[in-house]
C-alpha cells in the first residue's frame, strides 16, 4: 500500500471508531434531551443511570448466568422502573421550584448512584463479558462484532423511538407535551404521567446504550460522569430539547473526537468537546438551535 | 439590652473560640480536618455569593480553585516566589480569569449558564490533569513552601498555619456579611427573585452578575491557593467536579444564601466524614439523598433552622393567643347564660 493508501486507511478507521462511539453518545444525548423537553430538567444523574444499567447487565451475566441478551432486557427493564422511581420521589416534588433547586436533586441523585455502584461492586475497573469479541476485516479495516452491533442496534432503536413518538398517540403525547406544557394539560395530556414515562424511556435508553458499549470499553463506577457532560455538549449543539439534533449533534461530537484526537492530540481528546461547547455558546448563547417559545 | 449587642458579643465569643480551638484541639490530625474545612468553607462562600445571593448555579468552582491552588504552587516552585506574593498573585488570575468567563458564561441565562460553567471546570481540570509539562499532571506537585514566617513568627508551623487560614476564614466571612448587607448585595437578592422585575427598576443586572460570578472566582482561588501552601503538595483531584459538588453540599446543608451556612455545612460534613465510621465508607450514598431531601423539603439548610422555630413559635404562640380569646369569649357567654 502506498503513503496516500495508509493515510486513508487509517481516515477511515477514525471515522468507523466515531461512528461506533456516536451511536452511544446520542442513544444517552436521545433520553436527556427528551428529559429536558418534557420536564425541563438538564438532569444530571442521566449518566449514572447509564452506569447503573452497565453493572445490572454485568451482574446477570457473571453472578446471575445470563446470556447476553436476556442480561441486556434484564438492565434496560431495571432501569425503567428506577428512572420512574427517580421522577416520582425527586422530581415529581420539586415541579414548582426553582430552577436551579431541581438540577442540584439530580446532582444529589448522580452522588448517590456512584456511592451505590462503588459499595456494591467495588471501585476497581471491571470487564464485561461478551459473546461477540471476534474481529471481523473489511479490507484494511477492522472492526469487533460488538462494534458493528452497536452501530445497528443504535439505529434500530432510533428509528422504533421516531416511529414511537411520531405514529403512537402516546408518542404524540410526549411531543405535545414538550412543545407546550400548559397547552397539552388544556387538551387534556396528564404531563406527570407523560413526565413518569418520558423519565423510564429515557433511563431505558441509558442502559441499553451502556450494555451495548461496556464490552468495548471498562465498568468503573465514575463512568457517567464523562458521558453525561458529553451528552450535555451534544444537546446543546443539537437543540436542548431536539431529537434529530441530538443524534446528528451525537455523531457530529464523536467524529470531530476521534479525527481530531488521531490528527492533534490523544491527550486532549476529551478537551475537544467541551471546547466545542464554549465556542457554541460564546457566540450563541442560546444555543445553537434556540428552542420555540 | 439591644439585639445588636447580643450579637455583637456572640460574634466576638466565636471570634475568640476560633483563635482558641488549636490550642484546646491539640491533635495535628483534627487540627488538619478543621484547616481543610474552613479552606473549603473559604471556595464555598464564593458559591454562596453566586448561587445563594444570585441564584446562579455556576458548576465551575472547582477549576477556579485549581487555578488558584497551581498559580500559587507553580510561582512558588518554578519562580521561587514567596508565599504572600503568590497568594496575590492566584487572586489576580482567578479575578481576571473569572471576568473574562464571566463575560461570556453571563450572556447565557438558566440550564445553558450551569452547562456552560460546567464546561468551564471541565476545561481548566482537563488542562491541569493533563498539561505535564507545566502541572506535572497526575503525578502533582509537591514541596509546595508555606507561607513563611513575619519577622520573628514562623507561620510554617501546624499553628501558624491554621491563624493564616483562620484570618482568611474571617476576612471570607466579613465580605460575605457585608455584601449582604450593602446595596450591590440587595441588587444580587434582586435578581435571585427575578432578574426581569430587578433590570425594569433599573438595576445594572449585568454588572451585578459579573459582580458576583467575579467574587466567588476570586474566592475560589484565594482557597485552592491557601490549600496549595497548606497541604505543600497539589494534584488535579481538587479541580475535578467532584469538589465543586461538595462546596454544593456544604452550601446546602449549611444553608444557601446565609453568613454561616458555608461554615457550618463544611464542618458539619467534614466531621461527619472523619469520625463516623460509616460517613467515611459510604459518604455520598448517605449524603446524596440527604441533598435530595434537603432541595425538597428544606431548601434553607441548618441556618434556617432558627428561623424556622421562631416562626413556629410566632404561630403557636398567635394559635394560643387566639384559643384562649376564644375560651374567655366562651366563658363570658356561658357566663351570661347562667346569669
Amino acid at each position: 500500500m502506498d503513503e496516500w493508501g495508509v493515510a486513508m486507511t487509517l481516515l477511515l478507521q477514525e471515522i468507523l471508531n466515531g461512528i461506533v462511539v456516536g451511536s452511544i453518545y446520542s442513544l444517552v444525548a436521545l433520553g436527556l434531551t427528551l428529559v429536558y423537553g418534557v420536564m425541563e430538567i438538564p438532569n444530571f444523574a442521566h449518566g449514572h443511570l447509564y452506569m447503573l444499567g452497565a453493572y445490572i447487565a454485568f451482574f446477570l451475566l457473571t453472578s446471575a448466568h445470563f446470556s447476553y441478551w436476556p442480561a441486556l432486557l434484564g438492565a434496560v427493564v431495571v432501569l425503567v422502573v428506577v428512572g420512574l422511581l427517580v421522577e416520582r420521589l425527586v422530581f415529581n416534588p420539586l415541579r414548582k421550584a426553582p430552577q436551579v433547586n431541581a438540577m442540584i436533586a439530580s446532582v444529589g441523585v448522580m452522588l448517590f448512584l456512584e456511592a451505590l455502584a462503588q459499595a456494591i461492586w467495588g471501585p476497581n475497573y471491571l470487564q464485561m463479558p461478551t459473546p461477540y469479541g471476534n474481529v471481523l476485516h473489511i479490507g484494511a479495516l477492522s472492526v469487533t462484532q460488538q462494534q458493528l452491533l452497536v452501530v445497528v442496534a443504535a439505529i434500530v432503536m432510533m428509528v422504533l423511538l421516531n416511529l414511537f413518538l411520531k405514529r403512537t398517540m402516546i408518542g404524540a403525547a410526549i411531543e405535545a407535551v414538550a412543545q407546550h406544557r400548559e397547552g397539552a394539560l388544556l387538551v387534556g395530556i396528564p404531563s406527570g404521567r407523560i413526565a413518569m414515562l418520558t423519565f423510564a424511556i429515557a433511563s431505558g435508553l441509558a442502559a441499553l446504550a451502556a450494555v451495548l458499549v461496556t464490552p468495548i470499553n471498562l465498568l468503573f463506577p465514575a463512568m457517567g460522569t464523562m458521558v453525561i457532560m458529553k451528552a450535555f455538549v451534544i444537546i446543546v449543539l443539537g437543540g436542548m430539547g431536539s431529537i434529530p439534533g441530538a443524534i446528528l449533534g451525537g455523531y457530529i461530537l464523536a467524529l470531530a473526537e476521534s479525527i481530531g484526537g488521531a490528527y492533534i492530540s490523544t491527550n486532549y481528546q476529551d478537551l475537544i468537546a467541551f471546547a466545542v461547547l464554549v465556542l457554541i455558546l460564546s457566540i450563541r448563547p442560546a444555543g445553537l438551535f434556540a428552542r420555540r417559545a | 439590652m439591644k439585639p445588636q449587642v447580643w450579637r455583637r458579643a456572640g460574634v466576638s465569643l466565636l471570634l475568640v473560640l476560633g483563635l482558641a480551638l488549636p490550642l484546646v484541639v491539640s491533635n495535628g490530625y483534627y487540627q488538619q480536618v478543621i484547616v481543610l474545612a474552613y479552606i473549603w468553607a473559604i471556595a464555598t462562600y464564593g458559591m454562596n455569593i453566586i448561587l445563594g445571593y444570585t441564584g446562579l448555579l455556576s458548576l465551575g468552582q472547582a477549576g477556579f480553585f485549581g487555578v488558584g491552588a497551581y498559580t500559587a504552587a507553580l510561582l512558588m516552585l518554578k519562580l521561587n516566589w514567596n508565599f504572600w506574593p503568590a497568594l496575590l498573585a492566584a487572586l489576580v488570575v482567578s479575578l481576571v480569569l473569572g471576568y473574562l468567563v464571566a463575560i461570556v458564561s453571563l450572556r447565557t441565562r438558566g440550564h445553558y449558564f450551569a452547562i456552560f460553567t460546567m464546561a468551564v471546570g471541565v476545561i481548566l481540570n482537563l488542562v491541569i490533569d493533563r498539561w505535564n509539562g507545566l502541572t506535572n499532571g497526575e503525578v502533582g506537585l509537591v514541596g509546595v513552601p508555606g507561607p513563611g514566617s513575619i519577622g520573628p513568627v514562623s507561620l510554617d508551623s501546624d499553628l501558624g498555619k491554621y491563624y493564616v487560614v483562620y484570618v482568611f476564614l474571617v476576612v471570607a466571612v466579613w465580605i460575605a456579611w457585608s455584601l449582604r448587607h450593602s446595596l450591590p448585595g440587595r441588587a444580587l437578592l434582586a435578581i435571585r427573585n427575578s432578574e426581569d422585575l430587578a433590570e425594569a427598576i433599573g438595576t445594572p443586572v449585568m454588572r451585578f452578575k459579573r459582580l458576583a460570578f467575579v467574587l466567588s472566582t476570586a474566592f475560589a482561588g484565594v482557597a485552592g491557593a491557601l490549600f496549595a501552601g497548606y497541604m505543600g503538595y497539589l494534584g488535579p483531584d481538587v479541580t475535578s467536579i467532584n469538589m465543586t459538588f461538595n462546596m454544593l453540599l456544604y452550601l446546602l446543608i449549611g444553608g444557601i444564601g446565609s453568613i454561616a451556612g458555608p461554615l457550618l455545612g463544611a464542618l458539619i460534613v467534614s466531621f461527619l466524614t472523619q469520625f463516623l465510621q460509616i460517613f467515611q465508607d459510604y459518604q455520598m450514598l448517605i449524603f446524596g439523598p440527604v441533598l435530595v431531601l434537603l432541595i425538597i423539603f428544606f431548601p434553607g439548610g441548618l441556618a434556617s433552622v432558627p428561623r424556622l422555630i421562631r416562626r413556629r413559635r410566632a404561630r403557636d404562640h398567635a394559635a394560643a393567643v387566639a384559643m384562649a380569646e376564644a375560651a374567655a369569649i366562651e366563658g363570658s357567654g356561658s357566663a351570661k347564660e347562667g346569669a
